[in-house]
């Protein structure tokens, strides 16, 4: 029976687990708080934080803010996307690029995409496409190198039954390279998409007006530590919905189709 | 059509040295003709197959397609490659249709024509599978499904039953056998197994080890439709498996341990055992 609960494979217990590691969460804080360790101001009760999501709810700054901040990432994710997946998939194929643009963007990628502020800044003012600049150089390269690398990881049988029944130039990078390298390419989405959300928070905090990170920022102006932590639980919740509802299902559906997961 | 090489040379380069994988190879196949090749593994048998196919090049001789000099790979010679290479994105009817949409064949005619090759295969009740619901015996019939749609001249088959079990190979090549009946295609057939080799074949290739020669050819004068204990068929296996003894020796002793076949003798059983001490 104990046994069962812990490794059965079924939708049903698999929620009731989740429940039940969350609840466990939930009174940890409880506990924690009630230990009265810390000032109230600075460490609020799961109840104080509750409060203050329902009135951000209510008079409409959580929604609107979650709004700004969809749009801006949504705007700039997608463009890195289509030009990440494009360059990612030209790189992975022909080598002097790969050589020369190839190394050139792993040694950007290691600059943390807040550093792209104060440039996007002073080029485009303090505007919605210096915000969005920002998140595009933030997710931008982790797509293309995943692209990049999903190309070179793809099984030489499928190039060659891909050439073999004629496809050639464009027909093969649409109907073979591409999809043969999707599975690497939606790891790319997910962490492009980790690095976008991150960029866009860094960037609001930094400089913007509306949003979460704006939000978060006004908190800490205020000094009110449950606004903080409101705002901060529903960008995590966000992260985990976009996680589930995506990205967990097309990394399932692709290891479904190349067989790595009983169906 | 009928295939020629002329002085066919191949070599590739491995762990930074240049391996000869072909030496001089010479031989033409007409058309309607069921060719197998066998010799040990590793020595240039799929090369052969790359080279009719136009996916590699010969470093020098030639190879040739009635008078014309293979360039490139065309829908005329298709590949049935070992692993069946499927793309496991495409479901079995897509991947039929596959290369006939890449001649922008319309939607009808492709369906069409994927649901005829594929009731050769008597696959149809898995149009849309994907390959990774399917056996490995199902996908081999999708993949010959999916070269026979395109109505290639020449079929070049790269050991596509290897990786099957012994039912399904038998089955997959009495199949075979009754759809090269029906078709009239020229199959060239590589494969490391005697048995399937006379079976199938009009004329058996023997590839030396490394460098890949023509060691011998066989011809196979057996009427069709054969089956598998025809006594003359058990002879021929015979005689091949001897002469191919030695280059699969001759591959072992390269790769092998020094030691190699020198307890052989050592390790035989005693000839008295085997006379019935034990009544």
């Amino acid at each position: 029976m104990i046994r069962n609960f812990f490794y059965h494979d079924s939708m049903l217990l698999k929620i009731i687990r989740q429940v039940i590691f969350y609840s466990l969460l939930y009174f940890l804080w409880l506990f924690l708080f009630n230990l009265k360790l810390w000032p109230s101001y600075l460490f609020p009760s799961p109840a104080q934080v509750g409060e203050t999501f329902i009135s951000i709810y209510k008079d409409k700054t959580l929604f609107s803010a979650i709004f700004v901040t969809m749009k801006r990432l949504l705007l700039g994710y997608g463009i890195s996307v289509v030009i990440g997946v494009a360059i990612g998939l030209v790189i992975g194929k022909i080598r002097v690029l790969d050589e020369t643009l190839g190394g050139f963007f792993v040694g950007i990628q290691t600059l943390p995409s807040i550093c792209w502020l104060p440039l996007a800044i002073l080029w485009f003012g303090l505007s919605e496409a210096a915000i969005i600049f920002v998140v595009i150089m933030g997710s931008l390269l982790s797509v293309t190198i995943a692209t990049d690398s999903g190309v070179k990881n793809i099984q030489p049988m499928y190039l060659r039954a891909g050439r073999n029944m004629g496809a050639r130039g464009i027909d093969m990078f649409l109907y073979v390279i591409f999809p043969a390298a999707l599975p690497s390419i939606v790891g790319g989405l997910k962490q492009g998409w980790s690095f976008a959300w991150r960029a866009l928070m860094g960037a609001e905090i930094v400089f913007a007006t509306l949003g979460l990170g704006h939000l978060l920022n006004v908190g800490r102006e205020l000094n009110d530590m449950s606004q903080v932590m409101a705002v901060m639980i529903v960008i995590i919740v966000i992260g985990i919905v976009m996680d589930m509802l995506v990205f967990g299902s097309l990394e399932r559906k692709f290891r479904k189709l190349w067989g790595l997961e009983k169906s | 059509m009928r295939v020629t090489l002329k002085r066919v040379h191949k070599s590739f380069q491995q762990k930074g040295q240049r391996v000869q994988a072909l030496r001089d190879i010479n031989f033409s196949i007409e058309e309607g003709e069921f060719i197998c090749v066998i010799g040990p593994s590793g020595c240039g048998k799929s090369s052969l197959i790359s080279l009719i196919a136009g996916l590699e090049f010969p470093d020098s001789g030639e190879v040739y397609v009635d008078s014309k000099i293979v360039d490139g790979p065309s829908k005329d010679r298709l590949v049935v490659f070992q692993e069946a290479a499927l793309f496991p994105w495409l479901t079995v009817q897509e991947n039929v249709e596959f290369g006939l949409k890449l001649q922008k064949v319309s939607l009808a005619e492709r369906n069409q024509r994927a649901f005829e090759a594929l009731k050769m295969v008597h696959l149809t009740r898995f149009l849309n599978a994907y390959p990774h619901e399917l056996s490995g015996g199902m996908r081999q019939r999708a993949a010959i499904a999916r070269a026979l749609v395109m109505d290639p001249k020449i079929l070049l088959m790269d050991e596509p039953f290897a990786a099957l079990d012994a039912q399904t190979r038998q089955l997959l090549q009495e199949e075979l056998q009754t759809i090269w009946q029906k078709t009239k295609k020229t199959i060239f057939f590589v494969t490391h197994n005697v048995r399937e080799a006379t079976f199938l074949s009009d004329r058996v290739f023997e590839i030396s080890a490394r460098p890949g020669t023509i060691k011998k050819e066989y011809p196979v004068r057996i009427p069709r439709p054969r089956v598998e204990q025809d006594p003359q068929l058990l002879m021929l296996q015979t005689k091949i498996m001897g002469s191919l003894k030695d280059e699969i020796d001759k591959v072992a002793k390269e790769q092998l341990d020094l030691d190699y076949g020198l307890d052989k003798n050592i390790d035989q059983v005693p000839a008295e055992r085997n006379l019935g001490s034990n009544i």
